[in-house]
């Protein structure tokens, strides 16, 4: 299996497509980190303006923790686009290239094939993670430094410099589980077409739809909300709280875990059946 | 030739909701045969080799291989099996190199640098080694396909039509290649055509399939060298010949008439005397066509399938 999986991240690495989600972060943290250059202080002000009248805020709120926490909160809503680009395409790229052929008619199971494109995309989300993590955090700290971490929530919460690498590290852990669910939902709809276009969108219409869903104030639906996974994608906000609320982390982080085992399964037992005709 | 089954088939069926691609298939391959699976386009030939590869599923019958029930020895069978099926695909964004090793790796085949040389060198693709598979013309796709499906030493090689797409030289290299196979290192070879010349020119047992089910099967010799001919004779004067074959011995030997050519059912050895016939009553002979039944049987059955 380990042969397979480095086979297929080859293939993966192999492919400009790969490198899209990597350069974007790459580009786009320095540009925030080189704005927030210039225009940290100004951030800060503007943060805490209305609460100058009742609080002395001493020290330099303004540092790498904050920048790294600003950079996560806006990029991880759009980290999904960049995880079903490779996702979509790691089966459906298969069908698209005829190479679906070459692959089975070798002596490996289908059960081999799926779990190793499956463990080489989960592989990729996580790198994908860790990238943005060195980028967020490494780089910020690098630049800004260390201090206290300001959080604005429905309290105010002020972090102590020594507490915050580990909720910064589990965050991005948990995250990690939530990135796999959309690989993994990708990878499912990659299973049903030979294109890898349908994946990518269908995918994240899924996502766009579910969150148009637990964002509208309709009692009805209330109902599905706590069902839909986006509902639980970012559980990781609760890492940024006192106390940390671990049962609910606790709860999504099962839920999400759920859907990526239900997802991986669905797909090996449609590519279990599946007539290979392309 | 041995009589060991290396393939074995029977009543293969592959239904496809009211279209049946394949209906009640038997044949036989054994050790060391080139065994020509022929067909027109469309007669089931790449379904029926998708169900030896397990790439579908048939909806009734049984495959053994190797002696072994195809289902149950999956991995253990496609462990000694090389195959391209219809086209050769790669992954275009990797070199042949690459591509090799890939696929080399997940067969347990030798992927030294030394052994992926030296397949590459025998399709004659050693100098584009290191070539993206993007930039190859279809002709060395199928050369990289030969490649592939040899790498790991098989036993039984099949091949779906493999010299389509290439030109007369690289479709002369790939025929002694091919025997060069069954002859020097005693591969069995499962080779599908719809080229009947194809066939008679490399195998040694054939099929004829169309419309999913099997037409003819046998030795190659005995099934093309058949002394009966179709022979077609175009001559100057179609009326004066007619009436003069009335009048002859030939009368009952004659199939049909055309524009200017009178078609014989004959012996082969009787060629000669009906050109001589024809010649000593002044008529000029411009060409003598012959064709065997099977020949004539086979380009109906492709004509039937087109129209």
């Amino acid at each position: 299996m380990s042969l397979l999986v480095s086979l297929e991240l080859q293939k993966i690495f192999s492919k400009w497509r790969t490198y899209i989600g990597f350069i974007a972060i790459g580009v786009l943290i320095p540009i925030v980190q080189i704005a927030l250059v210039y225009e940290g202080d100004k951030l800060i002000n503007f943060a805490t303006q209305g609460l100058k009248n009742s609080f002395v805020f001493v020290g330099d709120l303004f540092n790498g923790y904050l920048v790294a926490h600003l950079v996560q909160q806006s990029l991880i809503i759009h980290i999904p686009f960049l995880i079903v680009l490779v996702g979509g395409d790691i089966l459906a790229g298969e069908a698209t290239a005829g190479t679906y052929r070459m692959m089975m008619t070798r002596p490996i199971t289908r059960f081999q094939f799926i779990t190793s494109k499956f463990l080489a995309g989960t592989i990729y989300t996580n790198l994908l993670l860790l990238w943005m993590m060195f980028m967020g955090l490494v780089v910020s700290i690098i630049i800004f430094g260390t201090g206290e971490l300001l959080v604005l929530k429905d309290k105010i919460y002020i972090f102590a410099a020594d507490d915050v690498l580990w909720r910064f590290i589990l965050a991005f852990g948990y995250s990690a589980l939530s990135m796999t669910t959309v690989m993994a939902l990708s990878f499912f709809f990659s299973s049903l077409v030979e294109n890898a276009i349908g994946p990518i969108v269908a995918s994240m219409a899924v996502i766009i739809i579910f969150i148009i869903i637990s964002a509208l104030p309709i009692e009805a639906l209330d109902v599905i909300k706590p069902y839909l996974f986006t509902n639980h994608m970012n559980a990781w906000r609760e890492f940024m709280s006192n106390p940390v609320d671990l049962p609910q982390i606790v709860n999504s982080g099962l839920i999400l875990t759920a859907h990526i085992i239900g997802l991986y399964l669905l797909t090996l037992f449609i590519f279990k059946r599946k007539d290979i005709l392309s | 030739m041995s009589y060991e089954k290396v393939i074995e088939v029977k009543g293969l069926t592959k239904k496809y909701k009211d279209l049946v691609a394949v209906n009640n298939l038997d044949l036989n391959v054994y050790r060391g045969d080139v065994f020509g699976f022929l067909g027109p386009n469309g007669a089931g030939k790449s379904t029926t080799i998708r169900m030896l590869l397990t790439l579908i599923e048939p909806t009734a019958g049984d495959i053994k291989i190797f002696g072994l029930p195809l289902k149950k020895n999956r991995i253990e069978i496609l462990s000694k099996i090389g195959a391209i099926v219809e086209k050769p695909d790669f992954y275009l964004y990797l070199s042949a190199y690459k591509n090799l090793e890939i696929l080399g790796k997940v067969s347990g085949a030798d992927t030294s640098n030394k052994r992926l040389m030296e397949i590459l060198e025998l399709v004659g693709l050693d100098k584009r080694w290191k070539s993206k598979v993007k930039t190859f013309s279809h002709g060395m796709k199928q050369r990289l396909g030969i490649a592939q499906a040899l790498l790991h030493n098989p036993e039984l090689i099949i091949l779906d039509e493999p010299t389509t797409g290439l030109d007369p030289m690289g479709i002369k290299e790939i025929r002694d290649l091919i025997i060069q196979l069954s002859r020097d290192q005693g591969k069995t070879i499962f080779l599908s055509s719809h080229i009947l010349r194809e066939v008679e020119l490399i195998a040694n047992r054939m099929i004829i399939i169309n419309k999913g089910e099997k037409r003819i099967e046998g030795e190659v010799k005995n099934l093309l060298n058949t002394d009966k001919l179709q022979v077609t004779f175009e001559v100057s004067d179609i009326q004066k010949s007619l009436e003069l074959i009335r009048n002859s011995q030939w009368l009952n030997d004659v199939d049909s008439e055309g524009k200017n050519e009178i078609i014989f059912n004959v012996h082969k050895d009787l060629i000669h005397e009906i050109n001589k016939f024809f010649v000593d009553n002044g008529i000029e002979v411009s060409s003598v066509v012959p064709v065997r039944s099977l020949e004539e049987y086979f380009l109906n059955i492709t004509k039937e399938n087109i129209e």
